[in-house]
């Protein structure tokens, strides 16, 4: 028996793959234009290698497979975790670990379950927490971001960025060539005995908004996030669920101790937050299926980052957050079947 | 009151047992098939666990170290935990056939479960009182179960998936046990500042 057509009414939605990823790297845009102003040119050279390195890996899976390989280059699914992993890692680490955080994304976090569509694990964080682990010391390679009184020209970013990429001791030429990122600064500021207040007025950590550097990179992640809402690529279960989940108790806990906890304004406005809210966290594939499901992942992304930020071992803790909850979501999923029409709940 | 919890926060989530000790990988790996069976493994193993780290403790401070047979530990250790275990078998046949059907041959397994004998000597060497051990116990256990527990349900929706040949069965839930264990670094130092 076939079933070729079915019958009217019919509706084109018009949401392939490749349309989707295509509108994910449009929406990317704006963040990386502040990334590049305030970072210097190092995240296109990390995009570059990010990207190579990604299509190749693809490519090799799928011939070890005997697949044909040109259908998934072209889709660009891969460039999106190749993209995810290049603006999380700092833009000034050596090509290297660039291409083996890439590799181990695209073949250990990918193609080991099987390729598109089948990973539990979202394989850019997956990429991205290998390197964290691996090589702490270069995952801390952000320079002093350019809205910070006496940062380096960009030019001279640029050309740090570029023998940085090459792997160049930076000392030798550059005195001090990175700053710690706002989270660092306040989370060593705080074991040091510092009160928070204290902390942000010292005008290299905070800006009006948010985090020196990242605040500008937030908001620009927010309007491409806003964008893809109103495409309609992404749902509004997940970045709501996930600021949800660090905002309103970063809320509480700023209310009740002003003198430690971090405000909602600066939790939203610096580290991964936004970037995390609407385009990591919401890959369809290794988030929760239900709506339902996909509030209580995305409350459970924001929960543990602040639980991380606040207590534990890492100044941002998105990365491991969205791994611990893609851990949870088939657990989810079994957990809330939507109801089916006509039956008791 | 705190101490105690961050006693429980680190058996269970930071140094997680399965995770970041790397112990009880057989029952981890051996009963991650099913969920169901996975629920009774992990409901078996929270409540051995913490008997046997209870009466380990007794047994280590009112009998081993007034006698001077401290050397003894491990042996009793296992004697005592063959003993627990041989209790739950009994008390899970007794309150549901079916249960014990699914454990099948993993209920008595828990005796070479190396994370009680861990938690047992572990509580000796850390000089844990009664309610410490206890606590340790019951944490590891919970620990354990609920690594179990996300395992098994990422397994039965591995078996769905579309994974290369060579991955098949073990070698995929093994890179899978891995990345969760990655995972579960991120909780790292939580309670520690």
């Amino acid at each position: 028996m076939r079933f070729d057509t079915s019958p009217a009414p019919h509706v084109i939605a018009g949401y392939t793959v490749p349309r989707v990823m295509f509108q994910v790297l449009f929406a990317l845009l704006p963040a990386g234009m502040a990334h590049v102003v305030l970072f210097g040119p190092g995240l296109l050279l990390q995009l570059a290698v990010a990207c190579v390195t990604a299509l190749l890996a693809e490519a090799a899976a799928l011939r070890w497979r005997g697949r044909d390989a040109a259908p998934a280059l072209k889709d660009g699914s891969v460039l999106v975790t190749a993209f995810l992993l290049a603006f999380s890692i700092p833009p000034l680490l050596p090509w290297w670990l660039g291409a083996l955080g890439t590799a181990l994304a695209v073949l250990l976090g990918k193609h080991v379950f099987g390729g598109l569509g089948q990973n539990p694990f979202n394989p850019a964080m997956v990429g991205y927490a290998i390197l964290l682990v691996s090589f702490p010391a270069e995952m801390t390679r952000w320079p002093v971001p350019m809205d910070v009184e006496g940062s380096r020209s960009w030019s001279e970013l640029a050309r740090m960025s570029v023998a940085s990429f090459y792997g160049a001791d930076l000392t030798t030429h550059w005195d001090g060539y990175t700053g710690a990122t706002a989270l660092d600064s306040i989370r060593s500021g705080l074991d040091l005995r510092y009160t928070l207040p204290e902390l942000l007025a010292r005008g290299d950590i905070a800006g009006t908004l948010g985090a020196r550097g990242f605040a500008w990179i937030n908001l620009a992640a927010l309007a491409g996030g806003l964008y893809l809402m109103l495409r309609r690529i992404v749902r509004w279960h997940i970045p709501v669920a996930v600021l949800g989940g660090l905002l309103v108790p970063s809320f509480i806990a700023h209310g009740l101790d002003s003198g430690n906890a971090l405000g909602p304004a600066m939790q939203a406005f610096s580290g991964a937050t936004m970037l995390t809210a609407f385009f990591i966290a919401t890959d369809p594939v290794s988030a929760a299926t239900s709506d339902r499901g996909r509030l209580w992942y995305g409350a459970g992304i924001g929960l543990l980052a602040w639980i991380i930020r606040t207590w534990g071992g890492y100044p941002d803790g998105f990365a491991f957050a969205v791994l611990l909850m893609n851990l949870a979501v088939p657990f989810i999923d079994r957990y809330t079947v939507p109801r089916i029409y006509g039956r008791q709940p | 009151m705190t101490e105690l919890l961050l006693l429980a926060l680190g058996a269970s989530l930071v140094n997680n047992f399965v995770l970041s000790n790397f112990l009880g990988l057989c029952p981890f790996i051996g009963v991650s098939r099913r969920f169901e069976a996975a629920v009774g493994m992990a409901l078996a193993t929270l409540f051995v666990l913490t008997l046997a780290s209870g009466l380990s403790f007794a047994l280590w401070q009112w009998v081993l170290v007034p006698l001077g047979l401290e050397y003894l530990r491990t042996l009793v250790f296992i004697l005592l935990i063959a003993g627990v275990v041989q209790f739950a078998e009994i008390m899970v046949r007794a309150t549901s056939p079916l249960l014990h059907q699914l454990l099948g041959i993993f209920l008595p397994l828990i005796t070479t479960n190396c994370a009680v004998l861990g938690v047992a000597l572990l509580n000796v060497d850390r000089q844990h009182g009664l309610l410490e051990s206890l606590v340790f116990g019951a944490s590891a256990g919970a620990g354990f179960g609920l690594a179990l527990l996300l395992f098994t349900a990422l397994r039965e929706r591995l078996d769905t998936a579309d994974v290369p040949r060579a991955f098949r069965g073990a070698p995929v839930a093994l890179v899978t046990a891995g990345l969760m264990a990655l995972a579960f670094m991120g909780f790292a130092g939580l309670g520690a500042r």
